[in-house]
């Protein structure tokens, strides 16, 4: 097994476990309690507009949406990098079918798992503050990897020879 | 009549009742079993679950204009209720598909397990079971809820899920032990060969297609968290509090509207998710499905008929199913044939393993 293969399958298999760890700590300590939240305060601001107490609805809309802009990235995070996961395990066995040097190869692979690693990372960052400039600069960095990696991957399927 | 064209070291890898046979069979079968069910239920279900949770969101919005607060939780409770409908359907349909993805991804590390053959025999067969249990349970949790169940909060179906899920991870993990000892420099022996390597115009054109894909869905989901997530989930708080807000002063006919508009965004978000992941996912299908080409026994025209039937499929079911909102029914049954095409093209490759598997045992029998 050459390096590129190497850095895409442990890698990809490093990168899978992350992504179920922060799941199950997720699932087991956080998701309950926070899909209780969404739906009791979206129930609240309904009961709330009944009692005609508007202020406390349109509080408990705030806190909705709040909740699930963070319910959203966190869920998101953890589909995100099993998903980019599995792909780099699956384009590590079959790597050597990309057409290409063994050091363009090792750069590709570099360029996935770099950013199949911060691209999520980038978006659970934005959970703990609001739009933060550095977090989706990290979220945008991290996609344009994987999205250069996969262009040349597909380009390198294609061509029949390196 | 069938092409001649399978790799002369293919039969090595493909021995008769295999893991790796059992596999790619229960695999492929696990793959289209779930995309069917994905289609009927967006054919049959999907559609009108929106339609009754829209009302249920109306009724609560009347409820208000009716100070009544018990109407209220009455209509939350009936929201709460389809959506475990729908989403049971849609994690049943997930699961079972992605079950699929895991078994070929399993077939495909067999020379690097190093156990014994029956013991991989043994370990393809327990995921397998797990892979079909797990969505039938999930299926089945909105409707046997907690009939005749000795838990107080877990069902019956619950526990057939669950228990599912247990195998599917035993046999992960066991499979995981058997990698960790490769690695470690034991063998099993007999040693499963690899698989036969391939650069055929069906492997090409899977693997080029299939990361296309992932390319697209990447760049499809880039572009609506840059654009559009911030500006949906703005609109959303934004809409709540004007219906709220419509509802209490007894707006009515503002009051729909919104739930409407409510409605829409929804739809909205949902058209570009599911997009975005179905695009995703038949790319890894196409993908995982290269690796099968040298055992599809088929003529060579028939073997790319279905490569193309799969990679168009795959491009119209997420273009149209993106475009529903613009040109409603039309698009959604275009985006169901597109779903059809790929349900049909993987049951064609499946005939053409299974032909495969006939005649190799065929000539193993006549051999002994």
């Amino acid at each position: 097994m050459n390096r590129a293969r190497k850095l895409l399958v442990f890698g990809g298999i490093g990168l899978a476990a992350v992504g179920m760890l922060y799941g199950l700590h997720y699932s087991v300590f956080v998701e309950h309690q926070t899909l209780d939240q969404m739906g009791g305060s979206l129930a609240t601001a309904f009961v709330s507009a009944a009692g005609r107490h508007m202020p406390e609805a349109h509080d408990a809309v705030n806190t909705y949406g709040a909740v699930k802009y963070d319910y959203v990235r966190q869920v998101d995070v953890h589909s995100h990098w099993i998903g980019l996961a599995m792909l780099m395990i699956v384009l590590g066995i079959v790597f050597d079918s990309v057409a290409f040097g063994e050091r363009t190869r090792l750069w590709i692979a570099l360029a996935l798992l770099v950013g199949s690693a911060v691209f999520p990372l980038g978006v659970i960052l934005q959970t703990a503050s609001y739009g933060a400039t550095f977090a989706s600069a990290l979220a945008i960095t991290g996609s344009a990897l994987v999205i250069v990696g996969l262009g040349a991957v597909a380009v390198g399927f294609m061509r029949q020879t390196v | 009549m069938a092409t001649t064209a399978i790799p002369a070291n293919a039969a090595a890898t493909f021995p008769a009742m295999g893991a790796r046979r059992l596999l790619i069979f229960g695999g492929i079968a696990l793959i289209a079993a779930g995309m069917l069910f994905g289609d009927i239920f967006a054919v049959f279900i999907l559609h009108q679950n929106g339609g009754e949770t829209g009302a249920a969101l109306l009724a609560a919005t009347q409820a208000v204009a009716a100070q009544d607060p018990s109407g209220v939780k009455e209509a939350f409770a009936r929201i709460g209720n389809l959506m475990e409908d729908r989403g049971t359907k849609v994690d049943a349909h997930v699961h079972m598909i992605d079950a699929g993805y895991l078994a070929l991804l399993l077939a495909l590390i067999q020379p690097y397990v190093a156990l014994s053959v029956s013991a991989k025999k043994g370990l393809a067969k327990v995921f397998l079971t797990g892979g079909v249990l797990l969505p039938v349970g999930i299926f089945l949790i909105h409707y046997v809820g907690l009939a005749y169940s000795p838990f107080p909060v877990i069902g019956w179906a619950s526990i057939l899920a669950d228990s599912a899920g247990a195998l599917l991870i035993v046999a992960l993990i066991a499979e995981g032990w058997g990698f960790w000892n490769y690695l470690r420099g034991n063998r099993a022996n007999p040693m499963e060969p690899e698989l036969p390597a391939d650069r055929g115009w069906e492997r090409r054109t899977l693997l080029a297609g299939g990361t296309v894909l992932v390319l697209a869905g990447f760049l499809h989901g880039a572009i609506y968290a840059g654009v559009n997530l911030y500006e949906h989930e703005a609109r959303e708080t934004r809409i709540l509090g004007a219906m709220l807000d419509a509802a209490a002063i007894n707006q009515t006919g503002a009051t729909a509207q919104l739930v409407n508009d409510y409605g829409m965004l929804q739809a909205e978000k949902a058209v570009n998710i599911a997009a975005h992941s179905h695009v995703i996912e038949f790319g890894l299908l196409a993908i995982l499905l290269s690796f099968v080409q040298p055992y599809v026994f088929l003529q060579e025209k028939w073997k790319r008929r279905w490569v193309r039937v799969l990679l168009l499929g795959s491009v119209l079911l997420p273009l149209f199913v993106l475009l529903e909102l613009k040109l409603g029914l039309i698009a959604g049954g275009i985006a169901d044939l597109g779903g059809l095409m790929v349900i049909v093209a993987l049951v064609g490759m499946l005939v053409g393993v299974l032909r495969y598997s006939g005649k190799l045992d065929a000539e193993t029998e006549n051999a002994s």
